[in-house]
């Protein structure tokens, strides 16, 4: 598997679909059944079926972890809690409310500000001494947070991991609304970053599972759910 | 090629939808009427007891009906511009940064309704109403008649509260009297209470009809209704109209027929008031994926079912807003287990920090008791900034996905 980076809205997904058939040896002929997911699912023409990105988390989650019963997905736009019942079906979610503060994004904006990759904040995560605190729930108001602190002579350090606790209290509490249960596992792309892994770990008392692949957890289900549909119909592909 | 043109037919007159579409009209029809022949007319407060200036034989506008009519039609987010400008904060109800505006501007495109001559406030709804009439009454100095109807922490009303709020019934009745020189006539009570009654008895009669399956009706019409039960529940024609919109339902469940144009896969309860600035995208996002809005407690707010004033008092202390957690939990388990609901759709309305506040725990509850999934989405009632179509959209098919899996589908 592999992540690529192809801009927003249908036009991104139709250059991933394109670079996929280019590296598979495929003409869209060859494709029985196209699953959209995540937003702009509804837009995207070639799709023969759209699926929620809850939906394919799940999905994607369980085909490699059928023991999980809490997923977490923190993404770019959002950050999701699914409960997955005995039967490994999703039974409920709750998502962020309209605040970026917790998301993938939110991160984005922090790496920006401390002109460092995104990649770059667990490792300086670590090595904090004493994590600082960063309790807006604004991402702007933050933002500023940010600075004023490493104004005030904090370190970089410092204020990495207060921003990972930050994203990881703001997660917590929809986790703890949905109610946690063992295994809990982490998708999407903040699952990459071991500072919030380990900053929801303690605020949950959890052990929480990920993989190299989360952020592809999505697009797995989403492929999956394309293969049950065409299985559904007898007829599949050569 | 055909130069022909599709045209909509003429509503039917006979119908309850024209009939409740031109009770609400007339409202304010009516009270432009009145002030033009030299009335006072007042402005109210939804759900201040609407029997008091019907007995009284008084004018009065709605300014939330009014809010929400501008917020639909597409003049929300400029009149709590002017509002914001003013300094009112964009945290406060969009209801009330609207109609502030509009006591400023005085005229808008959307829906006009008279300058007042006195203010009837209620705040079993809400607190903030309190401070929004205050600063109208400043502003316009013009006299407000408040009832104080606290929210009830117990499940049941007191005794100790009906003696209370009763009181404040009986100065509110003589304040009016004593400003606009009506008179309270026992007679003319019992006319109005007896409309009232048979208007929500028959608006209940009519949402309940919601427990077949198809449902007879789209609860998005419930919405529209509203307006009627909100503002004109005391009279005649309301009562009338609305006995024949349960007539229509029961035809509908007879044939087999329902407003709800699209094949029902999956019912469920809408909590909160209505997200007006996108009321279109928000009904078309259910009914795309065979969603019908069966059932929500907004519309069983509406429905006073008493039989004398002490009755009368006590409804008015028993509204949604006004009660305690557990008390409206079970309102809405009743309802949802009546109508066969499948989950739980909650608007988390910006405007509205009460209803929205408890609605976490609240949810969560209900969602156990009945064993439905619940999801939440942000909007507002009035001010179009507090909604995203696309996260509104991912949530709804959350939402369905679930439902469809619990029938086991997907």
């Amino acid at each position: 598997m592999e992540l690529l980076v192809a801009g927003i809205g249908t036009v991104g997904a139709e250059k991933i679909m394109e670079t996929v058939l280019k590296k598979a040896q495929l003409t869209g002929v060859d494709i029985d059944f196209v699953m959209a997911t995540g937003y702009g699912r509804r837009n995207f023409d070639p799709a023969h079926g759209e699926l929620s990105e809850l939906s394919c988390h799940a999905k994607g989650v369980l085909f490699k972890n059928p023991q999980v019963r809490t997923i977490i997905d923190i993404g770019g736009q959002d950050a999701k809690v699914l409960r997955i019942n005995d039967k490994g079906v999703m039974e409920n979610f709750m998502m962020n409310d309209k605040c970026a503060a917790g998301t993938g994004r939110f991160l984005d904006v922090m790496a920006n500000i401390l002109q460092m990759p995104i990649n770059e904040l667990e490792k300086r995560a670590e090595l904090a001494e004493k994590p600082a605190k960063i309790s807006s729930t604004c991402t702007v108001f933050a933002e500023s947070e940010v600075i004023s602190q490493l104004a005030t002579g904090e370190t970089v350090e410092n204020v990495i991991a207060g921003i990972c606790n930050s994203v990881a209290s703001r997660v917590a509490g929809l986790a703890k609304r949905v109610g946690i249960k063992e295994e809990v596992f982490m998708s999407g792309g903040v699952a990459q970053n071991g500072g919030v892994r380990q900053a929801l770990e303690k605020e949950l008392k959890v052990p929480i599972k990920w993989s190299e692949a989360s952020q592809m957890m999505g697009a797995l289900g989403a492929a999956i759910s394309a293969y049950e549909q065409v299985k559904k119909r007898g007829v599949l592909n050569e | 090629m055909s130069n022909e043109v599709k045209k909509k037919s003429p509503p039917d007159p006979n119908s309850a939808k024209f009939k409740l579409g031109k009770i609400a009209t007339d409202a304010y029809v009516d009270a432009q009427a009145a002030k033009d022949r030299g009335e006072m007319v007042g402005w109210c407060s939804s759900n201040f007891p609407v029997e008091i200036p019907e007995t009284l034989g008084l004018a009065v506008c709605y300014p939330e009906n009014q809010a929400a009519g501008i917020a639909a039609r597409g003049g929300g987010e400029r009149l709590c511009n002017i509002s914001e400008d003013d300094g009112y904060s964009n945290d406060i109800c969009a209801y009330a940064r609207i109609n502030l505006a509009y006591a400023k501007i005085k005229d808008t495109p959307e829906q006009n309704m008279p300058e007042p001559d006195f203010l009837l406030c209620c705040n079993n709804i809400c607190n903030c109403m309190i401070k929004w009439y205050e600063n109208l009454a400043k502003d316009l100095n013009i006299p407000m008649i408040i009832i104080d109807i606290p929210f009830n922490p117990d499940y049941e009303v007191s005794d100790a509260q009906v003696a209370y709020v009763k009181a404040q019934f009986m100065e509110a009745i003589k304040q009016l009297e004593e400003l606009t020189g009506k008179k309270w006539t026992e007679e003319k009570f019992k006319e109005v209470m007896e409309y009232s009654g048979r208007t929500s008895r028959a608006w209940l009669a009519a949402t309940s009809e919601a427990k077949h399956t198809p449902s007879p009706f789209n609860g998005f019409d419930l919405l529209n209704h509203m307006a009627v039960m909100v503002t004109a529940r005391g009279k005649k024609e309301a009562a009338e109209a609305m006995e024949v919109l349960h007539k229509e339902y029961l035809e509908n469940v007879e044939t087999g027929n329902s407003t709800f144009r699209a094949e029902e896969k999956h019912r469920i309860m809408f909590e909160g008031i209505a997200c007006w600035p996108y009321l279109r995208a928000t009904s078309t996002g259910l009914k795309s994926r065979g969603i019908n809005m069966v059932t929500t407690i907004y519309a069983d707010a509406f429905g006073f079912i008493y039989d004398d004033f002490d009755g009368m008092v006590k409804a008015y202390c028993n509204v949604p807003n006004a009660m305690n957690l557990e008390h409206a939990r079970d309102k809405r388990v009743k309802l949802i287990k009546d109508n066969h609901v499948e989950g739980l759709l909650v608007h988390t309305n910006r405007s509205c920090k009460l209803w929205s506040g408890f609605m976490a725990e609240m949810s969560r509850q209900i969602s156990e008791e009945c064993d439905i999934p619940h999801v939440a989405f942000d909007g507002d009632q009035a001010d179009p900034r507090n909604f995203s179509e696309a996260q509104y959209e991912t949530r709804v098919q959350g939402l369905t996905e679930i439902m469809e899996s619990k029938k086991g589908g997907c």
